[in-house]
C-alpha cells in the first residue's frame, strides 16, 4: 500500500465521479444480467465484456493491484472510491467475476512471478474470461469428494472427468481446476490439487445448462484426455482442497484483495416500493396495507443491516469476539435476502404475477419473477445456504462438524 | 424517503467499551447475579459506588454540570456489556433522568440535581400509566396548581429503580398539558411506592401512587420543551434498552453453545447435529446484525431522522436477536432447559421485560413504516 494524501484521493474520485457520469451506458434495450451468473446470450456478454475493458482502461478497476502486472498501484482507498462512482450511476456489472474476485487475489496472494505476468493483465481486461470447475455432478456440497482425475505425464497434467455448474463455461479462456491427483491418499482431501486449466485445448468440451429460468448462463464441462500444463499447480499437489478454501474465502468477502467493482447488482427494497405503490387491491395502493407496509421494514431493515455489518467488519474494536464472524456470513444473509425480496416484489404485482419475460402486460417486463426464479443460482452455488450454516456453525462458533 | 445513517466508532467508544467489558464479566458473575434476584434492593451498592467513582455516570452530562460532555453514543458500550452480564444498578434510569433534566430541566435545575448524578446518586423517570400506552404523550395523571404549590394525583406503574431514586421525574398533565414535574425522595409519602412482581427478577419496579404528594411549582420542567424532551426520552431508553438486550443476546449465544459442546446423545456432541446447529448459527447472524444496527444507532443518534430510524431498527433488531436466541437456549438445553436453574430462561425474562418498556418489535416497525414509507 502506497501513502497517498486526501487531495491526491479527492480528486482521484472526482475524476472516477465525472468518468462514470459520463459513460456510464445507457439502456442497451436488452435485459442485461443482475449478476455474473446471468450472463445468457452473446449480445448479453459482448456488452458487459466491452464495459469492463473500457472502466479498466480508464484506471477504475485494479486500481489497487500492483502496477507491474496491469494494476493501478495505487492505495485500496482509490478504488474504493472508485466503485462507489460506478455504483453511484448504476453501472452494469463486471462479468470476469472469477478471474477479478477470486482467481487475481489468489494468484496475488500465493502465485508465481509468471503466473501474475502471464494472467493479470487478461483478467482485468476482460480478455481472459476465467471460470471455476469445483462442482461435480456426483459431488456438489461434498466439494472434498471431487472425482474429476489428473495425472502427471511429462509437464502436463491430463485431465479426465466433468465439472459442472460453471458460470461462463462457454466463454471462458481459463478455469481454476480442483481435481484428484491421487485417489490412493489417505483421506478425500489430501489427494486434491488445484490447477490452472486452459479451456481451449483439444479434449475440453462445454454444454450450456437450461437454468429454470428458461435461459442458459452455465455449462457442464466435460474433460477427455485434455492436457493442462503442470506448471498450473497452485500450492503443491496434495494441497488443493487448501487453495481452494481459500478461493472460497475469497468468493465469499472472508478474504481480500479483490479487484474491485462489482459482479452483482445490489439488491433495492426501495425499487419495490414502487410496486407497491402502483399496485392496487380493494380500490387502494397495497402500500398502505398494514401487513406490506410491516414486511417492507423487514426488507429496508435487512438490506441496512446488510451495509452496517459490512461498515462494521472494518472496525476491529467491534470485532474482538468473533472476528471472522461478519465477513463469513455475508454471503449467507445477502443471497437470502436478494431471493425473499425478490419475491415479496413479484407477490406485489397481484394478478400480473401470472405473467414472465415476454408478455407487454408482464410488469417491468418479469425483471422480479426472472430475478427471483435466478436468485437460486447464489442460495446455492458458492456453498449452499445450509452449508454456510456448516460453515459459521464450524468455523465462527467452534461447534463440532456435522458427518 | 428519509436518508439512512451510517456507523462509526469514536475512540471513547473504544476505550469505554475495553474497561466496560472487564469490569462487568469481574463484578457480576451468572451466581451473583442470581443471588442479587432475592435481594429486595436488587443490586450492590458497592458495585454501584464503583461506577459512580469511575465516572460513567457523568459520560453523557455538559462539563458545566460536572460531566464529561461526551453523547449517549458513548454510553452504549457500558450499557451493552452491563447487559451481557446482567449486572444490575440504576444505570439506565438515572442515565435517562439526566437526559430529561438535560433536555427539558430548567439551569437551576439542572445545575442543582446533574452534578449529584456524576457523583452517583440515582434518579429514575415515572412516565408508564395503567392504559400502558408507548406513546408517552398520554397521560392522565396530572398536578392542580394551588398557588405555589402542585397536587398531584393518578397513578404511575413501571417505576425502575425507584426505590434507590432520590429524584423521580413525573409525566402528569398540568392545566391539560403533558408536563414533567421532579418529585424528590422526601416527597414520597411511606405508601407511595409498591414493589411490582415483574417477569425480569433482576430487574427492579415499581407502582407510585401520586395521589398526596404536593411540590413546590418551580419543580416544574420547561414547559415549552416537553413534547421535545418525551420524544427524546423514547429514543435514548429505546437506544439504551436495545445495547443491554445486544449484549444478552450475545451471552445467551454463548451459553447455549458451551452446552451443545458438553451434552452428548446418540454418541455425538449435539451442537454436530445440523437441527441445533443451524438455529444457532440463525441466532447468532441476529445477534450480529442487533450489533451492527445497535454501533450504527450510537453513531447516528443526533441526526435529525435518520437517528430515530437507526435507533427504532436497534430495538427491533436487539428484541427479535435476544427473544429468539434465549428461546431456542430453552429448546436446545431439553428438559435441563425447562428449569428455573438454567440461566437460559433469564435471559427470555429479560427481552419480555425490555421490549415492554418503551415499545416493542411491533410498535417500533409500525413507526419505522412511517418514517420509512
Amino acid at each position: 500500500m502506497t501513502e497517498y494524501s486526501k487531495a491526491e484521493l479527492d480528486e482521484f474520485a472526482a475524476g472516477a465521479d465525472a468518468w462514470f457520469r459520463e459513460n456510464t451506458p445507457a439502456d442497451p434495450g436488452f435485459m442485461l444480467p443482475l449478476t455474473f451468473m446471468e450472463v445468457g446470450t452473446d449480445q448479453q456478454f459482448d456488452f458487459l465484456r466491452n464495459w469492463q475493458r473500457k472502466v479498466y482502461e480508464a484506471g477504475y478497476l485494479g486500481a489497487a493491484w500492483p502496477s507491474e502486472y496491469g494494476g493501478g498501484g495505487l492505495h485500496d482507498m482509490f478504488q474504493r472510491v472508485a466503485t462507489s462512482a460506478m455504483r453511484r450511476y448504476k453501472g452494469p456489472i463486471l462479468p470476469n467475476a472469477i478471474g477479478l474476485n477470486w482467481t487475481g487475489p489468489l494468484l496475488l496472494d500465493i502465485g508465481s512471478e509468471a503466473h501474475k505476468h502471464k494472467y493479470i493483465k487478461g483478467i482485468l481486461n476482460a480478455e481472459d474470461i476465467w471460470c471455476q470447475g469445483f462442482s461435480e455432478p456426483e459431488n456438489g456440497s461434498d466439494l472434498g469428494n471431487a472425482q474429476l482425475k489428473a495425472v502427471r505425464d511429462g509437464d502436463d497434467y491430463v485431465l479426465n472427468g466433468s465439472k459442472i455448474w460453471t458460470t461462463l463455461g462457454n466463454y471462458a479462456k481459463y478455469m481454476i481446476l480442483l481435481a484428484r491427483t491421487d485417489p490412493n491418499a489417505p483421506n478425500k482431501y489430501a489427494g486434491l490439487s488445484f490447477i490452472l486449466t486452459p479451456m481451449t485445448v483439444p479434449g475440453v468440451e462445454t454444454r450450456k445448462i437450461r437454468k429454470l429460468t428458461g435461459e442458459y448462463g452455465f455449462t457442464q464441462t466435460f474433460f477427455t484426455d485434455a492436457r493442462a500444463p503442470a506448471d498450473g499447480l497452485m500450492g503443491a499437489e496434495g494441497q488443493g482442497w487448501k487453495v481452494a478454501m481459500q478461493t472460497l474465502e475469497y468468493e465469499r468477502g472472508a478474504r481480500k484483495g479483490q479487484a474491485g467493482g462489482y459482479i452483482s447488482k445490489e439488491v433495492d427494497p426501495f425499487a419495490v416500493l414502487k410496486l407497491a405503490a402502483e399496485a392496487r387491491r380493494d380500490g387502494k395502493p397495497v402500500l398502505e396495507d398494514a401487513v406490506v407496509r410491516d414486511q417492507l421494514v423487514d426488507y429496508i431493515m435487512e438490506a441496512q443491516s446488510l451495509a452496517l455489518n459490512g461498515q462494521r467488519s472494518r472496525i476491529p474494536g467491534l470485532n474482538q469476539d468473533r472476528p471472522m464472524g461478519l465477513a463469513l456470513m455475508n454471503k449467507l444473509v445477502f443471497t437470502e435476502f436478494a431471493r425473499e425480496v425478490n419475491q415479496f416484489a413479484v407477490a406485489m404485482q397481484g394478478s400480473k404475477s401470472a405473467y414472465y419475460v415476454g408478455d407487454p402486460s408482464a410488469t417491468d417486463d418479469g425483471f422480479w419473477t426472472r430475478s427471483y426464479l435466478n436468485a437460486f443460482s447464489a442460495t446455492i452455488g458458492g456453498g449452499t445456504t445450509q452449508i454456510q450454516h456448516n460453515i459459521i456453525g464450524e468455523h465462527v462458533l467452534g461447534l463440532p462438524k456435522t458427518r | 424517503m428519509q436518508e439512512l445513517g451510517g456507523l462509526g466508532f469514536s475512540e471513547a467508544q473504544g476505550d469505554l467499551l475495553d474497561v466496560a467489558t472487564g469490569f462487568c464479566r469481574d463484578r457480576s458473575p451468572m451466581d451473583k447475579v442470581r443471588a442479587l434476584i432475592g435481594d429486595d434492593l436488587g443490586f450492590d451498592p458497592a458495585i454501584w459506588r464503583e461506577i459512580g467513582e469511575m465516572g460513567w455516570l457523568a459520560i453523557a452530562i455538559p462539563e458545566a454540570h460536572g460531566g464529561v460532555g461526551l453523547g449517549i453514543a458513548e454510553i452504549v458500550p457500558v450499557v451493552e456489556q452491563m447487559g451481557r452480564r446482567m449486572l444490575a444498578t440504576p444505570f439506565i434510569s438515572t442515565t435517562l433522568a439526566a437526559q430529561a433534566l438535560i433536555i427539558g430541566g430548567t439551569e437551576a435545575q439542572a445545575a442543582a440535581i446533574l452534578p449529584k448524578l456524576c457523583a452517583g446518586a440515582a434518579a429514575t423517570l415515572a412516565l408508564t400509566e395503567a392504559a400502558g400506552d408507548w406513546d408517552l404523550v398520554q397521560v392522565k395523571a396530572s398536578a392542580a396548581r394551588d398557588g405555589d404549590t402542585l397536587r398531584l394525583s393518578g397513578s404511575k406503574f413501571l417505576v425502575c429503580d425507584a426505590a434507590a431514586a432520590d429524584w423521580i421525574i413525573v409525566s402528569v398533565l398540568v392545566d391539560g398539558a403533558p408536563s414533567l414535574v421532579i418529585v424528590e425522595r422526601a416527597d414520597l409519602p411511606a405508601d407511595a411506592l409498591r414493589r411490582e412482581i415483574v417477569i425480569d427478577e433482576t430487574k427492579r419496579s415499581y407502582a407510585l401512587t401520586l395521589d398526596r404528594i404536593s411540590v413546590p411549582a418551580n419543580r416544574l420542567l420547561d414547559p415549552a420543551r416537553t413534547t421535545a424532551t418525551l420524544a427524546h426520552l423514547q429514543l435514548v431508553a429505546n437506544l439504551l434498552i436495545a445495547a443491554e438486550m445486544t449484549g444478552a443476546a450475545q451471552s445467551v449465544i454463548d451459553y447455549t453453545i458451551d452446552y451443545l459442546m458438553t451434552r452428548r446423545q446418540f454418541g455425538n456432541l449435539i451442537g454436530a447435529f445440523q437441527a441445533v446447529k443451524h438455529p444457532t448459527v440463525a441466532a447468532y447472524v441476529g445477534y450480529e446484525k442487533a450489533r451492527s444496527h445497535l454501533y450504527g444507532a450510537a453513531h447516528c443518534f443526533n441526526e435529525q431522522g435518520s437517528g430515530e430510524i437507526a435507533t427504532r431498527m436497534a430495538a427491533v433488531q436487539a428484541e427479535r436477536a435476544l427473544a429468539f436466541a434465549a428461546d431456542r437456549s430453552i429448546q436446545f438445553h431439553g428438559g435441563f432447559g425447562f428449569t428455573y436453574d438454567c440461566d437460559a430462561q433469564l435471559y427470555r425474562r429479560r427481552a419480555m421485560f425490555s421490549a415492554a418498556l418503551f415499545g416493542d418489535e411491533g410498535y417500533q416497525k409500525r413507526k419505522l413504516a412511517d418514517l420509512l414509507l
